[in-house]
């Protein structure tokens, strides 16, 4: 494998292929008369859009199908993504005419058999966090994260209590400081115990009156679920504060335990993660958010509710916080998480055991050629460390995630979580089966014997991929952002 | 050009990795060898302002490489005089000399005794191999 695999060849940009004058194809002349725009609002000049045939057109997109990997291509184990495979009948319910051509503002009336499948979805995540009231609206966990934290707000603001801190995790995802920074409020960050766990006496001295409440991710970016989860929910409880559940883990425990349960007042779920959509380029996402009971009527209008066999969105919400999206949500989205849902039935709960089973598996057969910072059980992922290849032969957790590349697997999330130096996170999920997870240990275990043997295959590498190591201290200091043209560097298109 | 891993005995260690180097009332801060390496190539370095103040054990500025971005602890409280404009245009500076011209902030220090709760050198190393 230290041989390219193959000649990958050249990828001109499409403007780098456009040839003056060329066209895919021919709009018919309706003879139809210009319309005129208002002044001010054309622009100065026109579009420079690429020109070509449309077999050129093809072959630059199949060029870069080609370049591209995903869950689709090979194994994806990119730690707290959930890189399941999405079954392809998810994609069939989606596309049925009833559901893709509804429009949004079709009236409640014609929109039944959306607005129950809507309904009952609210109800199967209700029953997975065990907490009785969902909205749907948020479109990803950050946007879910968000309106947790103005529900957060809002429900102290009914009460006339003033609260201005969140606690969170040193494990946490980068997104919960920055939601809450976002909603206004201040952050105390817990560390994290020698078992994996939040520090409970790091944590008491942390929370008091001025605390609306906790953001947590459980099990936590570590992998662990943290054992002392409802100690954690007493301390919050006693303050008069509230517990967020950030959902990004939500796979590793579907059927088997809820967050309502630990304690959690107000949780989110990550559909596109837990129930299966095709994501990693930036979406399509689904957020949404459950609460508890006395949390209930703040959430964003309107909501899906039920009278009789009749089903409609519900506006009369005097205490909700608004709307967090445009019209009903993502509900492209909702229709493949709900065939997804239906088709487990009640062995939903068999997702969530198959992935922290093979999860344990590759961390069993892993743990004695890297680094293992916390000794434990994992969950769903896990977290090794490259710490003593990096001691012994200066062979970082980079440079095992670049080799992973020419063994045609994706890299795990590396550098995270921050608590642990030179860390690489492993979420296999549950629809690997055992050869895949068997070529996976087989890859890792060679480069831990490359890093010995020869080094420098490893720094070099990626050695069989379009692309080489990048430079990403340059990428970030002096990023390209957009095409220039040689004759024309100044044109802004 | 990276620098090889040292820690000077002249200077006093934090064990979140920073370090002080104290002249009479003032100290000069920055992070370690350590913490560079750990950190990778910097890309920024978000600095406090002058006059502002800065607590011992609190963040006071972030520093962010291409891997993370990462709170700046200060081992000791006082008041910021001056913050190292030459670190801000260019980040890489403390990857190449961290102790030298990669200094971070100059602090007129408020509270002296704070000293006595940081490391010598030995025991930082000592701290480092444990890290």
């Amino acid at each position: 494998m230290t041989e390219p695999g193959r000649a990958w060849g050249d990828a001109p940009l499409i403007f780098e292929r456009s040839r003056s004058g060329r066209r895919g194809g021919r709009v018919p002349d309706y003879g139809l008369p210009k319309p005129e725009l208002p002044p001010g609002l054309s622009r100065a000049r026109a579009p420079r859009l690429p020109e070509l045939a449309e077999p050129e057109l093809v072959r630059h997109i199949t060029a870069l199908a080609d370049r591209t990997f995903g869950v689709d291509t090979g194994f994806y184990p990119l730690g707290s993504c959930t890189m399941k495979h999405n079954p392809r009948v998810n994609e069939r319910v989606g596309l049925l005419p009833g559901f893709r051509d509804l429009h949004p503002h079709q009236e409640d009336e014609g929109a039944q058999g959306a607005l129950e499948l809507m309904w009952t979805l609210q109800g199967i995540l209700a029953e997975v966090a065990g907490l009785p009231a969902v909205t749907l609206q948020p479109a990803a966990g950050s946007q879910g994260e968000l309106t947790g934290l103005m529900l957060m707000r809002a429900y102290f603001a009914d009460r006339g209590e003033e609260r201005d801190t969140i606690v969170t995790a040193d494990t946490a995802h980068g997104t919960n400081p920055a939601s809450v920074a976002m909603a206004g409020y201040k952050l105390e960050r817990v560390e994290t115990d020698a078992r994996g766990n939040l520090d409970l006496e790091d944590l008491r001295g942390k929370v008091d009156e001025r605390t609306a409440g906790l953001m947590l991710t459980n099990p936590s970016t570590l992998g662990l679920f943290d054992e002392g989860i409802e100690e954690v929910a007493r301390i919050f409880h006693d303050a008069g504060a509230l517990l967020y559940y950030d959902g990004a883990n939500l796979n590793a425990v579907v059927g088997i335990s809820r967050p309502g349960d630990m304690g959690f007042d107000i949780v989110h779920y990550n559909l596109h993660k837990t129930f299966s959509q095709p994501h990693g380029g930036g979406g399509p996402g689904g957020g949404p958010v459950a609460v508890r009971e006395t949390i209930e009527p703040f959430l964003p209008a309107p909501v899906v509710v039920r009278e009789g066999d009749a089903f409609r969105l519900d506006h009369d919400r005097p205490k909700s916080i608004g709307r967090v999206r445009g019209f009903a949500g993502p509900f492209g989205v909702f229709v493949r998480s709900y065939a997804y849902m239906r088709a487990y039935g009640p062995a939903l709960r068999e997702m969530s055991e198959v992935a922290v089973l093979n999860a344990n598996y590759v961390l069993a057969k892993l743990r004695d050629a890297y680094d293992l910072p916390y000794d434990r059980h994992c969950m769903h992922e896990f977290v090794l460390s490259a710490r003593s290849l990096k001691r012994d032969h200066g062979i970082t957790a980079l440079d095992v995630a670049k080799r992973l590349m020419d063994y045609g697997i994706h890299p795990p999330t590396v550098y995270f979580p921050l608590v642990v130096p030179e860390a690489l996170m492993i979420e296999p999920t549950e629809t690997e089966p055992k050869e895949r997870l068997d070529d996976f240990v087989d890859a890792m275990q060679a480069i831990a014997r490359e890093a010995a043997e020869s080094p420098e295959l490893l720094k070099e590498a990626p050695h069989g991929r379009p692309v080489r190591r990048l430079d990403e201290v340059r990428a970030a200091k002096q990023p390209v952002l957009r095409y220039a043209f040689d004759d024309d560097p100044a044109f802004v298109g | 050009m990276p620098a090889a891993e040292s820690y000077p005995d002249d200077l006093r260690y934090h064990p979140e990795h920073d370090w002080a180097r104290v002249d009479g009332d003032e100290a000069t801060l920055g992070i370690t060898w350590f913490a560079q390496d750990s950190l990778g190539e910097l890309v920024h370095y978000e600095a406090p302002e002058a006059g502002s103040t800065v607590t011992k054990d609190s963040s006071y500025g972030e520093v962010e490489s291409v891997k993370a971005v990462s709170d700046i602890v200060a081992p000791l409280s006082g008041e910021v005089l001056e913050a190292n404009a030459k670190v801000v245009g260019a980040p890489e500076t403390v990857n190449d000399d961290p102790y030298g011209e990669g200094w971070l902030i100059r602090i007129r220090m408020s509270d002296s005794s704070e000293l006595d709760a940081l490391m010598d050198a030995d025991a930082y190393r000592t701290h480092v191999a444990e890290s």
